[in-house]
């Protein structure tokens, strides 16, 4: 049989067309523009070629911002991921315990990421919040407004309190999905707890971890709102991630050109690390 | 090796039991011999999972005891227990090699080295698995895979008792008699006690000395092949084993005499008095005869098999099954078939009346 040719069919396909170039493809032209130009308002541009590029990569501000980005992401994946798996490993796997865990696990999910930082930045103020009265109060130097290092320490465990949840979740989901006769067979051949982990609980696991860790990666490496309630990016710009430097460049001191190509840098090193990410992961799975 | 007692088992699988229905098993009482092989033969959902998962340890009973060689293991988990255990599907470590797997249960008991080597040699070269030993074991196929399950199960000889839960469900019909003559070779070999559980009658036939059937969580019947064909003691038995199973007739008991369809049947048991709730008679088709006298039957349906044919007839207390040889003449239309009274029995409320 023949296949019939019908050009109509690119109608169902516009709707969708039209929506990607709105939500996407269009506003990031709109920034591959701006990067090749200077622009001085009332739509006047000169052509710049590559120079905010090489001015961007060559910075030192743009050195120190995607540091404490790759720090801040290391730290907290190092942080979320064993913690999630483990918290998912003493989950209940039936009774009254199920709902429970779970809606407790979804609660820091839910809540909307300025009020996560609304949230924190009362509860670590030292004269009345609760973590930062407390903490001083049994001995600690503890001012996260002023000191780097307890800046960084509250927007970690803000961090890993808002996130390592979903972890958990996909973990646990991962868990339940392995037939008890997998369990049964380990016992039987004798295999220890870790045993079981290592060789059962974490292959199987190997595809939520994956996205686990993908989505913890972007989502991490993309943080902006919950550190600029928190801290503002301060104290100075220690904890002035890419997002909060982008942010300052472009509408803080209207660097629209030198902005928009810490954009296309920044979307590039995510989709690099995401890429080199997931082909690793999925090396393996293709070759067996 | 060890003798396998099991006495008054109940099994059950929810916090409370309020009728029959709730127990997995229902008081199971067995002797199985030291390298004995046993199977366990029953349809899906009777039990015999559950009570294989008792004997190895991977579950508590409810109430009971298990013993292996007079010595109470009820307690003991299946690694003090000293037993392997092979499942329906096929259970193997994905991250590991083939050679790893079969590796894993003498590594977990501090094996040697050398030991273990030669071990995993033996067994790989009994399932044709030595070209793949290296490869991954998540990268074959279905009874690829299910030979690496049999294979870690098989690898410790020294075991007290083998156990096979369907083992060779997934694997492909002709590498099935394969294997099962494998196993079957092998417990010749290493004669360790062995209990298979199964529901197909030909696998639990050809592997075990014998079987155990079970229904609703009990035993109801354990005997040779042969007995278990020629005096089935419940009507399941009759039902479930053999192609076609028993005939099972319903039938009025008189004055000591069994009526059936209006006709006086003459049985292999006798019975004087019916406080039954209901009664049958239980004959193989291979048991009944045309003939010019006896029952009267209608012919309905006639298909050969090739080697034999079976034939569906109808009469006035049910519908009869008959198997003859391919070769015999059928009558067609009316005629009358009588029943080989050694083998025709008389159950009360399922079981037979001894």
């Amino acid at each position: 049989m023949n296949k019939t040719i019908n050009q109509k069919a690119w109608l169902f396909v516009i709707p969708v067309f039209v929506l990607v170039a709105f939500n996407a493809a269009i506003p990031l032209m709109t920034v591959v523009n701006y990067s090749f130009q200077e622009t001085f308002g009332n739509n006047v541009f000169a052509w710049e070629g590559t120079r905010w590029f090489k001015q961007i990569l060559l910075s030192e501000r743009f050195h120190a911002a995607l540091g404490r980005q790759i720090a801040f992401t290391f730290i907290i994946l190092l942080i979320q991921i064993p913690l999630g798996i483990g918290i998912a490993l003493t989950m209940p796997k039936k009774g009254w315990g199920v709902p429970v865990c779970l809606i407790l696990m979804s609660m820091p999910l839910l809540i909307p990421w300025n009020v996560v930082g609304a949230m924190w930045n009362i509860f670590a103020l030292p004269d009345i919040g609760f973590l930062g009265y407390t903490l001083n109060a049994i001995g600690f130097d503890y001012n996260f407004t002023q000191q780097p290092g307890d800046a960084w320490f509250t927007t970690i465990l803000m961090d890993v309190w808002h996130w390592t949840s979903l972890v958990v979740l996909l973990s646990y989901a991962g868990l339940n999905s392995i037939q008890p006769a997998y369990y049964q067979a380990a016992e039987i051949d004798g295999a220890s707890r870790w045993a079981i982990f290592r060789y059962i609980e974490l292959p199987k696991m190997k595809k939520v971890l994956t996205l686990a860790i993908l989505l913890r990666f972007m989502d991490s490496f993309m943080i902006y709102t919950e550190p600029f309630v928190l801290t503002g990016g301060g104290p100075g710009n220690t904890t002035a991630f890419l997002s909060i430097d982008l942010v300052k460049m472009a509408l803080g001191q209207f660097d629209l050109g030198p902005a928009a190509a810490m954009s296309l840098i920044y979307f590039f090193i995510v989709l690099l690390v995401c890429w080199v990410f997931y082909n690793l992961m999925m090396k393996n799975e293709a070759r067996s | 090796m060890a003798k396998v007692t099991l006495k008054n088992l109940s099994h059950s699988y929810l916090e409370k039991q309020n009728n029959n229905a709730d127990w997995a098993l229902r008081d199971i009482s067995i002797d199985w011999k030291d390298s004995g092989a046993y199977a366990l033969l029953g349809p899906s959902g009777c039990g015999k999972t559950t009570l294989l998962n008792i004997v190895s340890g991977l579950l508590k009973p409810t109430k009971g005891n298990v013993l292996f060689d007079d010595k109470d293991v009820t307690t003991l988990n299946p690694v003090e227990r000293d037993i392997a255990q092979i499942f329906q599907f096929p259970v193997i470590y994905d991250t590991m090699s083939v050679y790893d797997n079969l590796a894993f249960p003498l590594k977990n008991r501090g094996l040697s080295d050398g030991e273990i080597a030669s071990k995993v040699k033996e067994i790989a070269e009994m399932l044709e698995l030595t070209s793949t030993l290296k490869n991954r074991a998540s990268g074959l196929t279905a009874d690829g895979k299910q030979k690496i399950s049999l294979g870690r199960g098989l690898v410790r000889s020294d075991v007290n008792v083998i156990m096979f839960d369907e083992p060779l469900t997934v694997i492909d019909p002709h590498l099935k008699w394969v294997l099962r003559s494998k196993l079957k070779e092998l417990h010749q070999k290493i004669n360790r006690t062995m209990i298979y559980v199964t529901h197909d009658q030909t696998e639990a036939l050809t592997f075990a000395d014998q079987v155990v059937v079970m229904h609703e969580g009990q035993i109801v019947q354990t005997g040779t092949p042969v007995e278990l064909f020629e005096k089935p003691k419940h009507t399941f038995v009759g039902h479930f084993i053999g192609s076609p199973g028993m005939n099972i007739l319903p039938c009025e008991i008189k004055n000591g005499e069994v009526n059936f369809g209006g006709q006086k049947i003459s049985s292999h048991n006798a019975i004087k008095k019916s406080n039954f709730s209901k009664t049958q008679i239980g004959i193989r088709p291979e048991f009944i005869n045309f003939s010019k006298e006896g029952i009267p039957v209608k012919i309905k349906r006639v298909s050969n098999t090739g080697r034999h044919k079976i034939i569906d007839t109808e009469c006035t207390g049910g519908n009869i099954k008959i198997l003859s040889n391919a070769s015999t003449e059928i009558p067609s239309g009316s005629t009358h078939v009588t029943f080989n009274k050694k083998f025709t029995y008389i159950y009360g409320d399922n079981w037979i009346i001894e």
